[in-house]
C-alpha cells in the first residue's frame, strides 16, 4: 500500500498549489490597487483557471492580499485577520503603500508597510500594481509555499 | 447479497467521485457562459483535499460533530438510494443531514453564520414539501414507494408527472445552491453574508460539508433520473437537459430575498404539484 500512500501525499501536496483561495484586505488603500486586484477575476485575466477564488472569510483563505498603508487602528484588524487564517498561509503585500507606506509614509498616523504588523512573503510593487504583477506575486507566493510543503507533508521521506 | 454489496460500494465511493466531477463540469460550463476558460475538471477535488490538509480551527466541538452527521446522513441516503430502498426513508434521512448542517451553523456566535442558518432553514421549508409531493406522485402512479418498483415500471414517469418534474426542478435549484435561491450560501465569490451557513465551517469541517454536498447532488439527480427509468439513454439525456437548464438559470438570474423565495416556490411549486396530483387522481 506504499504506492497508494505516495499517490495520496503527492495529490495532497499538489492540491495545496492548485487551490489557492485569496482573502483581500484593503488596509486603507486609495482603491487603485483594489480595482486592479478585482480585474484579475474578470474574463480578461480569469484567475479561476488556476483554482483561485476570492473568498471573504479568513478561515477559508490560503493567501492574504493586503493593499494600502497600516495605521494604529487597522493594524489590529490586519493582525486579527492574519491570526484567523489556518496554516499553511502566505501574505502578499500589494502596491507601493502596502510595501513601505508609499507617498503616505511620512504621515503622522502611518506606521509604514504591511510588514510592520505581520510577516510578508511576497512584495508586489506598483502604483497601482498591474493585474499581471499581482498574478505573478500570487504565483511566487505559491512557489514559496511549494518549497515549504514537502517537509510538512512528509513527501521528502517517501 | 453480492449485488447488494456492490451497490453499497458504488454508493459510498462512486457517488462523491461523480458528484465532484459534476461540480467541476458545472464550473467549466459556467465559466464558458461568462466568456472565461474556467478551472480544471478535477478542481473540486483539489479544493476538498487542500481543505482536508489545512490546520484544524474549530469554533466549537458541536460544529465538528454536525459536519460529520451531515456527511453521514448524505452518505446513508445515497447508499439507500443505490440499494433501491424506500423513497420516503431516503428523503427523511437526507432531511436529518440538512438539519445538522443548520444546527452546526447555529452553534457558533458569528452573525453571518446565524443569519445563514436561518435562511438555510427557510430554504429547507421551501423545497421539502415539493420533494414529498413528488414522492407522493410517484406512489400514486406506480403504487409503491420502493425504488425497485419504480425502476421496473414500463413507462417513463415524466409523461404522467410532468408538472411534478418542474416542481422538483425548483427543489433541485435550491438544493444545488443556484441563483435565484442561493440565499444561505453560494459557490461564487463572497455574498452579503460572506459564506452564509458555511462561514464558520473551515478546514476539515468545510471539506466534509463539501463532500456531503456532492452526495446530495447525486441523490437529487437520482430523484430526477427516476422520471425516465425505462432506458439509460433517456435517463442521461433528461439529466443533462435538467442540469444544463439549472446552469442557465444560475447565470441568468440574480439572488432574491427569502420572502420572494417562499412565496414564489410555494405558489408555483405547490400549484404545479397539486395540478399534477389531481390529474393522477382523476386517472
Amino acid at each position: 500500500m506504499k504506492w497508494f500512500e505516495q499517490i495520496c501525499m503527492r495529490f495532497a501536496a499538489r492540491s495545496r498549489i492548485k487551490s489557492p483561495w485569496l482573502l483581500h484586505f484593503d488596509c486603507g488603500s486609495c482603491n487603485g490597487c483594489d480595482i486592479e486586484l478585482l480585474a484579475c477575476l474578470t474574463p480578461v485575466y480569469d484567475v479561476e483557471r488556476f483554482g483561485i477564488i476570492n473568498v471573504g472569510n479568513p478561515m477559508h483563505a490560503d493567501i492574504l492580499l493586503v493593499t494600502g498603508t497600516v495605521n494604529p487602528r487597522n493594524s489590529k484588524v490586519l493582525q486579527n485577520l492574519y491570526d484567523q487564517m489556518p496554516e499553511p498561509r502566505t501574505v502578499v503585500a500589494v502596491g507601493s503603500c502596502g510595501l513601505s507606506g508609499g507617498i503616505f509614509r511620512d504621515a503622522y498616523n502611518v506606521l509604514g508597510g504591511i510588514d510592520q504588523v505581520i510577516p510578508v512573503d511576497v512584495y508586489v510593487p506598483g502604483c497601482p500594481a498591474k493585474p499581471e504583477a499581482i498574478i505573478d506575486g500570487v504565483v511566487r507566493a505559491l512557489e514559496k509555499k511549494k518549497a515549504r510543503v514537502p517537509a510538512e507533508a512528509g513527501v521528502a521521506e517517501a | 447479497m453480492s449485488a447488494l454489496m456492490l451497490s453499497m460500494i458504488i454508493g459510498v465511493l462512486g457517488a462523491p467521485l461523480l458528484g465532484g466531477l459534476i461540480v467541476g463540469a458545472d464550473r467549466i460550463v459556467t465559466a464558458r457562459l461568462q466568456g472565461r476558460i474556467g478551472p480544471p475538471l478535477i478542481q473540486p477535488f483539489y479544493d476538498a483535499v487542500k481543505l482536508l490538509s489545512k490546520e484544524r480551527m474549530v469554533v466549537n466541538v458541536w460544529q465538528g460533530f454536525c459536519a460529520y452527521a451531515y456527511l453521514m446522513a448524505a452518505l446513508i441516503s445515497v447508499v439507500l438510494f443505490f440499494m433501491q430502498s424506500d423513497l420516503l426513508l431516503i428523503f427523511f434521512v437526507q432531511a436529518v443531514g440538512a438539519t445538522f448542517l443548520v444546527v452546526g451553523a447555529l452553534s457558533s456566535t458569528s452573525p453571518f453564520s446565524q443569519v445563514g442558518a436561518h435562511r438555510e432553514l427557510l430554504q429547507v421549508l421551501s423545497y421539502e414539501p415539493l420533494i414529498v409531493l413528488t414522492i407522493v406522485g410517484i406512489y400514486l402512479e406506480t403504487g409503491s414507494f420502493r425504488i425497485e418498483d419504480v425502476l421496473s415500471w414500463d413507462r417513463p414517469l415524466l409523461f404522467r408527472l410532468p408538472f411534478l418534474f418542474v416542481a422538483l426542478g425548483y427543489a433541485l435549484t435550491i438544493k444545488l445552491r443556484k441563483s435565484p435561491f442561493d440565499l444561505s450560501t453560494s459557490h461564487h465569490a463572497h455574498q452579503e453574508l460572506v459564506k452564509g451557513v458555511l462561514t464558520d465551517y473551515s478546514g476539515l469541517n468545510l471539506a466534509l460539508t463539501e463532500i456531503a454536498h456532492w452526495y446530495e447532488i447525486v441523490l437529487l439527480l437520482g430523484f430526477c433520473a427516476l422520471f425516465w427509468a425505462t432506458h439509460w439513454i433517456g435517463m442521461v439525456v433528461l439529466l443533462l437537459v435538467a442540469y444544463f437548464f439549472e446552469i442557465i438559470v444560475d447565470n441568468a438570474t440574480a439572488r432574491m430575498t427569502w420572502r420572494w423565495m417562499i412565496g414564489y416556490v410555494w405558489a408555483m411549486g405547490l400549484a404545479l404539484a397539486a395540478v399534477n396530483l389531481v390529474w393522477l387522481a382523476m386517472g
